[in-house]
């Protein structure tokens, strides 16, 4: 699987990360290398086995429903970047 | 003092012979003559540090003490501690104060233990070197030109060079256990669901698992009992009985059955370290236990198995460093997408880039299936290879790395070389099995781990095992000469 530049952009818009015009051949060759050794699981036929998600094949647990956590905004948006009123500040999305 | 093990430090501290702030202040004192060149710590808390041990010292006086009460730690700097820097080795987190502590560090708090520092690691646990950390690489405190191993690297040299007398570090394809191979300690990674992940920051939640790095089976042991436990706060945590994991650490091991698995002593397998890992399984068969060769045919597939899964798993949960509610965040975003991915490229290193986006590819469209899919699919035919040895044999050896500490930017250019030294190691997370690595003896002065892997929730199995040969063998109690 030999991936192309434009691929490696596509993917890196779709992960939301900015790459420097110079860092994107390395990152080419990189992502194709990883993604040429990955391939060796093609070798293995795997009809009829089921994925498997958690070591355990534990399913989620339920927890009563009742309020165990207070509400610590304040606290929590101490570390925030932005923020006024309590809320976040991000840049205009609706114009 | 500061090489005494858990039980004598918990003995002087009883007996009085010292107190935990003179234990504490002898710890503070070797970070501070000793640390920086090693560079294994991100963050030093010496005023908490010294708070605590006051309130430990309170406690043994008043003879309400646990087992490790007053004895301090260092947490690798990937579990969250309230008012304290978190940084997960990444410039993402550079400024992020965690406004919670993780399980793990509450127990440890709750056992009145002293937090000395925060450990250096690979950025979000990710590498096999500390070379990926934005806070620089850790050096190996048996060669300063030889890495410790990683991602737990800090948490490793601290403990070697004797900066702490054990420390907590994280798992998610060896990240425990080859720093322990690497830097001539003991290092655990328990079974899957046995230790909180909660404040623990998340790389590959369906691999990460917290363990202790220590000198000693025993040590170890001690520290398992206090972060061991059920949480109601982590959503795969595994509800079962608390266990001592220190009473059978003396049970004798006659007929111990040791499987050998062919597929980890061949090709790729450094030969003066398969020499090393023979005479320390003749000292098992000394000890009364037999020795069985078995077969984890699915072996070679752990790499491109992992590196599908744990990408995968790490671009989703690292999609939460947004720049919007904490973390980095870039100057002057022009828009939401700009603000998203301006914050994602400064803050992250090349190694999480590279994860993230091999992630991204194989969960998109049209790719799901070939690579996930197939990835989970093959994980099964993993875990089903080691199921089966079970039933043939009590316990799994092997090497725990390849090869012994290798230098300082040896790999650091070809990200692939780097993934193959794990391939001892990955199998294990895939599986959720717990995995132990010990000393086994040295080679060029640099140190050889040998692999224990249990089957599930035997980990007091497997540290029996171990110290029964800590017992027999003195490889685990040598010192890196400068910090005798």
């Amino acid at each position: 699987m030999s991936l192309h530049r434009e691929d490696v952009e596509k993917i890196a818009h779709l992960a939301r990360i900015s790459l420097s015009e110079q860092d994107i051949p390395l990152y080419t060759r990189n992502l194709s290398n990883i993604l040429a050794l990955v391939e060796q699981m093609n070798r293995v036929d795997t009809t009829g086995i089921t994925p498997m998600a958690h070591p355990l094949d534990a399913t989620a647990r339920l927890r009563p429903d009742v309020v165990t956590e207070t509400n610590q905004r304040e606290w929590f948006q101490q570390i925030a970047p932005q923020v006024e009123a309590g809320l976040y500040l991000v840049p205009k999305v609706i114009e | 003092m500061h090489n005494k093990s858990l039980t004598e430090l918990s003995i002087a501290l009883r007996q009085r012979q010292i107190s935990s702030v003179e234990l504490t202040s002898l710890f503070l004192d070797r970070i501070t003559r000793y640390g920086a060149p090693l560079n294994c710590f991100i963050t030093v808390t010496p005023e908490m540090a010294l708070n605590q041990a006051r309130e430990a010292d309170k406690r043994l006086q008043a003879g309400d003490a646990g087992p490790l009460t007053g004895i301090p730690l260092a947490h690798k700097d990937i579990f969250c501690t309230k008012g304290v820097k978190t940084s997960s080795g990444s410039k993402m987190l550079d400024n992020f104060i965690a406004p919670y502590d993780a399980t793990v560090v509450e127990k440890s708090q709750a056992a009145f233990m002293v937090m000395l520092g925060k450990a250096n690691m690979d950025e979000f646990a990710m590498g096999s070197s500390n070379e990926t950390s934005y806070y620089g690489p850790v050096k190996n405190p048996w060669d300063l030109q030889a890495v410790p191993g990683g991602s737990s690297g800090g948490s490793a040299a601290a403990v070697a060079a004797r900066l702490t007398p054990i420390a907590t570090g994280t798992d998610t394809g060896g990240s425990i256990r080859q720093p322990a191979a690497l830097c001539n300690l003991t290092g655990l990674k328990p079974t899957y669901g046995l230790v909180s992940r909660y404040g623990m920051i998340a790389f590959a939640s369906s691999l990460d698992q917290g363990g202790p790095i220590g000198h000693s089976a025993e040590d170890v042991a001690h520290l398992l009992n206090i972060i061991a436990g059920f949480d109601p706060r982590d959503s795969t945590s595994i509800d079962r009985p608390k266990e001592d994991y220190t009473l059978q650490l003396n049970q004798d091991i006659t007929g111990l059955k040791i499987g050998l698995p062919t597929e980890y002593f061949g090709e790729g397998l450094d030969a003066e370290v398969g020499k090393v890992l023979e005479q320390a399984l003749k000292e098992l068969e000394k000890a009364g236990a037999s020795l069985h060769d078995i077969h984890l045919p699915h072996t070679p597939l752990a790499v491109p198995v992992y590196y599908i899964i744990a990408p995968a798993e790490c671009s989703s949960n690292l999609s939460r460093f947004d720049g919007v509610r904490f973390g980095h965040r870039c100057e002057n975003p022009k828009d939401m997408i700009d603000l998203f991915k301006r914050s994602r490229g400064e803050g992250f290193g090349a190694e999480v880039k590279r994860r993230i986006m091999i992630g991204t590819y194989a969960l998109s469209a049209g790719y799901y299936d070939a690579y996930y899919l197939k990835a989970q699919q093959i994980r099964r035919l993993i875990t089903q290879d080691f199921k089966q040895a079970f039933h043939q044999v009590d316990v799994i050896m092997g090497p725990t790395s390849p090869t012994p500490a290798f230098n300082l930017g040896e790999k650091t250019d070809d990200p692939l070389k780097m993934y193959l030294s794990d391939i001892y190691t990955l199998s294990v997370n895939l599986a959720g099995l717990p995995g132990l690595s010990i000393p086994a003896g040295f080679v060029k002065q640099r140190p050889v781990g040998l692999q224990l892997i249990g089957n599930y929730f035997s980990e007091a199995k497997l540290l029996n095992v171990a110290h029964q040969f800590q017992q027999r063998t003195v490889w685990h109690s040598a010192i890196p000469k400068a910090y005798q």
